[in-house]
């Protein structure tokens, strides 16, 4: 109960505090460059002037420290010892070159990197072609949409249970095994299964990006001008041909879209294995390898640090890319 | 695209079967979690969810009681028990492993020297003999049993209270709340001056904010942590809610900007012109306006905050009493790993309040992913 007090009166607190800010700062501008009077024009000028860096004060204040701040000071953390210490220049950089498991992380990142987006991004644009026309269809899109809302841990368990493993001759109860030893195989442990494992890891964040690829692609198809297919049904494309020469040519920018932003869901990758393998078993993605060296025993900030600017520089091209997009979209 | 008469009804056939397989296929999981919280744990551990609408059968063996068990009735000897626990069937027993269904209840049996042993329909067994039992174990009688589908809400009651999730789900609150209104606050004003003011620099901060949304969560860990310990706050709600707020601003301003400068010109114009302030256009036109987009935003954060884990996990304490539901599913997962009875009821205690509002808004939902993406395409 205390508990719901404190969060009430932080809501309370917080809602006024902004409100008061920006109501309050404008009173105040108001009232030393009144509008009206012998300098209104001149007075005007001067607030319209001050005006929007009020409002857009604390957004600053919280990108800048909360945002900008970090990837400085992060770059600068890398750059020295363990505890901030020392300088020691490029040695954390040159450091996770020469280690296993940061070799490992890399590694299993752009494997992720290739397999995710493309298996969504397939995935959300056969769900969204197929259920486009149906009766049904909004029902079944609500459904593949649904893991979307679902966390990442979550997801952990609902998969764990399907990689459920009983030794030979018991009941299976994970489904995967039942499957396989109805089919006459022997149940696996697949998540220590190196390197497949990192493959049954994948599929839980492809279950839940697929939703997303979905929706998004299938507005992109509703998008497309009835005549382009019409005619090709004219000529006498097959549906199929329809499907692979005039639809998905026509959302080729929107495909782009879809394909970095899961990228860089997939870059950041952390808690499905974090919960699931804990980057045992040749499962490591860099994510969770900065967690580690974070939070051990004798955290590593330095090399810490590195492996999350590892991560800031490998999302700045598509930062760069969305940049130019929307810029371009802006004129 | 429906061609020919001819082919348009097999191929509207085969649309219908795949798009129901693939919808198939994305519920099964979620579904399975969801029976299996409904099961206690000797039902989970005995048959696959799949199976626990229908009277599932398992086998297994137990052994009679041995030579002190046994008592004399007319001069010979006797144990007697049963086989059977619970709500178990009996569909039949064996002696050996192999052949858990040799016999059918009521049927008798001989085990070496002369023992006969009987198993009855209820489960009670028999084991005879005319000399005194020798064995140090006692024998082993394998059965083939079914239980009627069962389900109960019982592993809810003990998670909520005994596992300490009923806690968790008010922390989560506490801190998914605040996390999600006072960033569309911030970023409400940030967009309106972004969108409809002219100011040096404004393109300069529109294209940060783009910038800024793709910044990693994980470089601003470590920097962050050692900034609210010099600050003196600490780990706890407030550092949360700041972190938060911080890392949803990008979205937030990035999704309402793009919104509010779609709003018809002439009326923020008109309104100018008749002497409103800045403040009050934003109050009277755009707020209401930008219903929409503000709902979108909301729905965002509040699926990202309630899911979160890293960001909890590094601000918040993790102490029992401060774990949020992420958290403790976490700390189920490595403490309770074959538990699953308890493992599925708190993962979807987890996953219920999302899944509501998910359903519940969906349509914002769509509508900001959409915002967010497809223009820049």
């Amino acid at each position: 109960m205390e508990l719901f007090w404190l969060a009430v009166s932080t809501i309370a607190i917080g809602v006024f505090g902004c409100v008061a800010w920006f109501w309050g700062s404008n009173m105040v501008l108001d009232a030393v460059y009144p509008p009206r009077g012998p300098r209104a024009g001149d007075n005007i000028r001067k607030a319209s002037m001050i005006r929007p860096w009020l409002f857009l004060g604390p957004a600053i204040l919280f990108l800048g420290l909360y945002l900008v701040y970090p990837v400085f000071d992060s770059l600068w953390r890398s750059l020295h010892n363990s505890d901030g210490s020392r300088f020691v220049g490029p040695g954390n950089y040159i450091w996770a070159l020469g280690d296993g498991k940061f070799r490992e992380s890399m590694l299993n990142n752009m494997l992720w990197l290739l397999v995710v987006p493309a298996l969504a991004t397939l995935f959300g644009l056969i769900a969204a072609q197929l259920t486009d026309r149906l009766k049904w269809g909004n029902i079944g899109k609500s459904l593949i949409f649904m893991p979307m809302a679902i966390s990442f841990v979550g997801a952990g368990v609902i998969w764990r249970f399907i990689y459920e493993y009983r030794e030979a001759g018991e009941t299976q109860i994970g489904l995967l095994n039942w499957i396989v030893t109805r089919l006459g195989g022997d149940p696996q442990i697949w998540l220590t299964l190196i390197p497949w494992n990192n493959f049954f890891l994948m599929i839980v964040l492809v279950w839940i990006q697929t939703g997303f690829a979905m929706v998004i692609l299938s507005a992109a198809l509703r998008g497309i001008p009835e005549e382009t297919i019409e005619a090709a049904i004219l000529d006498g494309a097959s549906p199929l041909q329809v499907f692979f020469r005039i639809k998905v040519p026509q959302i080729m920018g929107t495909i782009a879209v879809v394909w970095t932003t899961i990228t860089i869901v997939v870059l950041k990758v952390f808690d499905i294995v974090f919960v699931m393998t804990n980057g045992q078993w040749g499962t490591q993605v860099l994510a969770n390898l900065m967690y580690d060296w974070m939070f051990r025993g004798t955290p590593d900030y330095g090399r810490g640090s590195a492996i999350a600017m590892v991560l800031m520089i490998l999302v700045t091209p598509i930062m760069i890319w969305n940049i130019r997009n929307a810029r371009k979209e802006g004129r | 695209m429906e061609g020919m008469a001819g082919q348009k009804s097999s191929l509207t056939w085969v649309v219908n079967i795949s798009a129901f397989l693939l919808v198939l296929l994305w519920t099964i999981p979620t579904l399975g979690l969801f029976v299996s919280s409904f099961r206690d744990r000797d039902q989970i551990a005995a048959s696959g969810w799949w199976q626990s609408f229908s009277a599932a059968e398992a086998t297994g063996f137990v052994r009679t009681g041995t030579d002190a068990d046994a008592v004399q009735v007319d001069g010979r000897y006797v144990i007697e028990g049963t086989v059977l626990e619970g709500e178990q069937d009996l569909v039949g027993w064996g002696i050996r492993a192999r052949e858990p269904a040799a016999f059918a209840p009521g049927e008798m049996t001989e085990i070496e020297d002369g023992w006969q042993l009987t198993v009855n329909e209820d489960g009670s067994y028999r084991l005879v003999s005319d000399a005194p039992f020798e064995m140090r174990r006692g024998e082993r009688i394998f059965t083939t049993t079914t239980v009627p589908p069962k389900f109960t809400t019982g592993n809810y009651q003990r998670v909520l209270t005994a596992e300490g999730l009923g806690r968790a789900f008010m922390n989560t609150l506490t801190v998914t709340i605040p996390a999600t209104v006072i960033p569309i606050l911030i970023a409400a004003f940030a967009a309106y001056a972004l969108a409809w003011m002219e100011f040096p620099g404004r393109a300069l901060l529109t294209a940060a904010v783009v910038g800024l949304l793709v910044v990693p969560l994980q470089v601003a860990l470590i920097p962050l942590l050692r900034l609210h310990n010099e600050l003196g706050i600490g780990k706890g709600y407030l550092g949360i809610w700041l972190a938060h707020t911080g890392f949803g601003l990008p979205l937030a301003i990035y999704l309402l900007r793009n919104y509010m400068v779609g709003l018809p010109r002439e009326v923020i114009e008109s309104a100018r012109v008749d002497g409103a302030t800045e403040f009050q256009i934003f109050r009277r036109i755009i707020l209401p306006l930008s219903f929409p987009a503000l709902a979108s935003f909301a729905i965002f954060q509040f699926l990202w905050v309630w899911n979160d884990l890293l960001v909890a996990t590094v601000f918040l304490g993790n102490t029992r009493e401060q774990l949020v539901m992420t958290g403790v599913l976490r700390e189920l997962m490595g403490s309770k790993g074959g538990e699953w009875e308890i493992l599925a009821t708190s993962a979807f205690i987890s996953i219920a309040v999302p899944l509501i509002v998910f359903f519940a808004m969906q349509k914002y939902l769509v509508r900001g992913l959409l915002a967010g993406s497809v223009k820049g395409g």
